[in-house]
């Protein structure tokens, strides 16, 4: 099988895998008191530290959480409720059109339930953000945005984000900016502190850790209302018994994805720029979808004209090539991508597009593998595309 | 064969989809989203196009062991099978959606696209036989026979179709899916039409086709006897729900006799009125055996579920016409007249069209 989707998950590095079975194998409430409770204690420090020590954050900024999802939802919905609460003219969320559902829904939801009021910044034909459009909003609701919130790189255009520019414009606000780097740690250099981020989502199973745990980097000195509420852990952010095995695979696959991260960036880059390559070659028309050069190393994304998407993923997958179209609805049918819409595409481009997304395990055979099957199938997909039900 | 099974969720298609596999066929599952909105479907174990079917169609590829995707055929569908319901109703005629379903969306632009794909054929669970011998044939469960609404399909469209399921009765495949650990085995039958939420029909109708009031005549005397709010929403033969004012001088029940959109009345009278001894039909389908250039002796169905009589069907050009060996009630412009050879083996689809009268 060629693998060409890390971007939705990716195998759990060795090391982390090994790290959770030891640490499964011992019983210890992080909260309890005597000597086992102390020892699970000690692995989620010394994972909080480790976590803090190679994002730039100091321990105490590091929240475990359930993974990116909740990461998500924690910052934006406890950033609005904690900012609200203390001033309630600022009840304005300012966003990105590309964000991930995991911000889009919890932004709509603030909206739909919590009577917030939202300010949805533009992207260019790459998917980048304007540092300008970000200022123009918040000189435009002064005293009015409780958060701003952007991802640092794009899950599916792989295009990365000026997020410390952003991340300035907002300080000069005084404004809180959250950042999702789910996908940017391990593949971009992350850090924390140097960003000037106030809130920073990532998670473990898009870098070698496990699903079902990550963290969210809050600053200090940044109020957020609890999502979750219950026996006060993790600074009385996010109660829940601390899931010690999954952070102790969770640290270690974040420790090692970025002390790897330049290693890992050169290789996994070369790969891709070979596939984008004969990709291009293979299917002349093909548009390739996002900045050219400045973008996610394992992330190669298209439009296939005069295709639609699922047809070519299901007649790759029957090759045994995996990858993605994309964003998916709860139904899973294949809606048209908002990423490439935002970016300016119509609606037949972002129902044509696939994303290729390379990882720690992906090797030139991916490659072959996948440039041996998409012509034909590109040619099906095309014929099948093609028609029209005779009416 | 590479073959496509369409996987609704229910229990038929997903036994249907076992069998191919367990017949040699490279299979594929597919589900097909026909609901732009799948809250405003049919919703729980009545259903067909929620997203608890869909659900459910994966957990039965996952246990067959096949690949499963979801197309989304909702604009498709909505198209040739909604607006020609709503299209049909409003011009005086009573369709069946389930059998455009096969003519348009199952066997045409699922097919079309999985042919296109590389697939061979289309596999789905309905009750039906289709031999070796290429012939549609009555399932052997003659209460859950589908031949009906399978009989608008081609001579094309047959040979790309393989129904798994006709051979057995529906206790049998929900035995067989009990036995392969499918959880939908006890999944009720769906009712009805899947894009009808609440099954009012009138009422979906009404939403789509606005009121209408008009007139309820009397066949015999011409006279007024009722109100109504669109005479779209009736059906040929229907008793209930006509709300007349006066009652019938002879004291007995009337009925719906006709349908007419340009006057947007509906004529009501006694139920022998009702009687029909020709049918005259368009779009003729023959695919039982050679197009006959004789009339042909035969028995007809007229409606799902209908009575089937014996009758001589003529085909001209474009044209059915059936004479019927005795009368039928309630003969609906817009249904099918399916022509049957009848046979032990199980009655032979010989054809059918689509009745203007």
């Amino acid at each position: 099988m060629a693998y060409l989707d890390h971007a939705a998950t990716t195998p759990m590095l060795d090391e982390a895998l090994e790290a959770y079975v030891a640490t499964a194998r011992e019983v210890g409430n992080a909260s309890s008191l005597h000597a086992a409770g102390r020892r699970a204690r000690r692995r989620v420090e010394e994972s909080r530290e480790k976590v803090a020590a190679v994002l730039g954050a100091r321990p105490s900024e590091v929240i475990f959480t359930g993974g990116g999802t909740e990461s998500d939802n924690l910052a934006v919905k406890g950033i609005f409720w904690a900012r609200r609460g203390a001033a309630p003219g600022r009840r304005r969320v300012v966003s990105s059109a590309v964000e991930h559902h995991a911000v889009l829904d919890a932004v709509d939801w603030l909206v739909e339930h919590e009577g917030a009021e939202v300010g949805w910044l533009p992207v260019d034909a790459a998917g980048r953000l304007d540092p300008e459009d970000l200022r123009a909003e918040l000189a435009a609701h002064t005293d009015r945005v409780a958060v701003v919130t952007a991802m640092w790189a794009n899950n599916e255009a792989g295009t990365i984000q000026p997020v410390a520019e952003l991340a300035a414009v907002a300080a000069e606000h005084g404004v809180p900016f959250h950042t999702d780097a789910i996908q940017a740690v391990g593949q971009v250099p992350v850090d924390f502190g140097a960003s000037g981020v106030a809130a920073l989502t990532v998670t473990g199973h898009k870098l070698g850790g496990p699903t079902g745990v990550g963290a969210l980097l809050l600053a200090r000195d940044v109020p957020a209302t609890p999502l979750l509420h219950g026996g006060g852990q993790e600074r009385d952010i996010r109660s829940g018994t601390l899931d010690t095995a999954g952070i102790v695979a969770f640290a270690v696959a974040v420790e090692t994805a970025v002390k790897g991260q330049q290693e890992y960036a050169a290789r996994v880059a070369a790969l891709r720029d070979d596939l984008v390559e004969r990709v291009r070659r293979a299917v002349p028309e093909v548009i390739y979808n996002g900045d050219p050069t400045d973008r996610l190393p394992g992330n190669a994304h298209f439009s296939f004209p005069g295709c639609e998407g699922d047809a070519l993923l299901l007649l790759l997958d029957a090759q045994g090539i995996a990858c993605s179209t994309g964003s998916a609805c709860s139904a899973g049918v294949a809606q048209p991508s908002h990423v490439l819409l935002a970016m300016g595409a119509d609606d037949d481009r972002a129902r044509s597009s696939l994303r290729f997304t390379l990882g720690h395990t992906s090797t030139q055979a991916d490659v072959d593998a996948l440039i041996a099957a998409l012509p034909a199938a590109v040619d099906r997909a095309r014929r099948a595309a093609a028609l029209r039900t005779p009416r | 064969m590479k073959v496509l099974a369409a996987m609704s969720g229910g229990v038929d298609s997903a036994v249907a989809a076992a069998r191919a596999v367990a017949a040699g066929h490279d299979v594929t599952g597919v589900h097909l989203a026909l609901a732009r909105n799948p809250q405003t479907y049919r919703t729980g174990a009545r259903g067909c196009c929620t997203l608890e079917d869909s659900r459910d169609a994966r957990r039965a590829a996952d246990v067959i062991g096949i690949p499963f995707y979801v197309w989304d055929m909702a604009d498709r569908f909505h198209e040739d099978v909604v607006d020609d319901f709503v299209a049909e109703y409003a011009a005086g005629r009573t369709p069946n959606p389930c059998l455009r379903c096969n003519e348009k969306i199952k066997f045409a632009a699922v097919l079309d696209r999985a042919v296109a794909l590389g697939f061979d054929a289309v596999v789905t669970g309905h009750h039906a036989r289709l031999g070796p011998d290429g012939l549609l044939r009555r399932s052997v469960d003659i209460a859950k026979d589908q031949s009906y609404v399978l009989a608008v399909l081609t001579r094309e469209q047959l040979d790309r179709s393989i129904f798994p399921l006709g051979d057995s009765t529906k206790a049998q495949v929900r035995a067989e899916a009990a036995e392969r650990g499918l959880a939908v085995a006890d999944k009720p039958d769906s009712h009805d039409i899947c894009f009808i939420a609440d099954g009012d029909t009138r009422g979906f109708l009404a939403g789509r086709l606005g009121e209408a009031p008009g007139d309820v005549v009397d066949a015999s005397t011409g006279a007024v006897v009722g109100s109504h709010s669109g005479a779209y929403a009736y059906t040929v033969g229907q008793r209930r729900g006509l709300h007349l004012d006066r009652p019938a001088a002879d004291g007995r029940p009337r009925y719906v006799l006709s349908i007419t959109p340009k006057t947007n009345t509906v004529t009501v009278g006694p139920a022998e009125a009702l009687e029909v001894s020709e049918v005259r039909a368009v779009r003729p389908v023959w695919t039982g055996d050679a197009r006959p250039d004789a009339p042909v002796e035969c028995e007809v169905q007229l409606r799902a579920h209908g009575d089937v009589v014996p009758a001589t069907v003529a085909l001209d050009g474009d044209l059915l016409h059936a004479e019927l060996r005795r009368p039928v009630r309630g003969v609906a412009a817009g249904q099918a007249v399916v022509a049957y050879r009848s046979d032990p083996a199980g009655d032979v689809v010989l054809g059918s069209a689509t009745i203007t009268g």
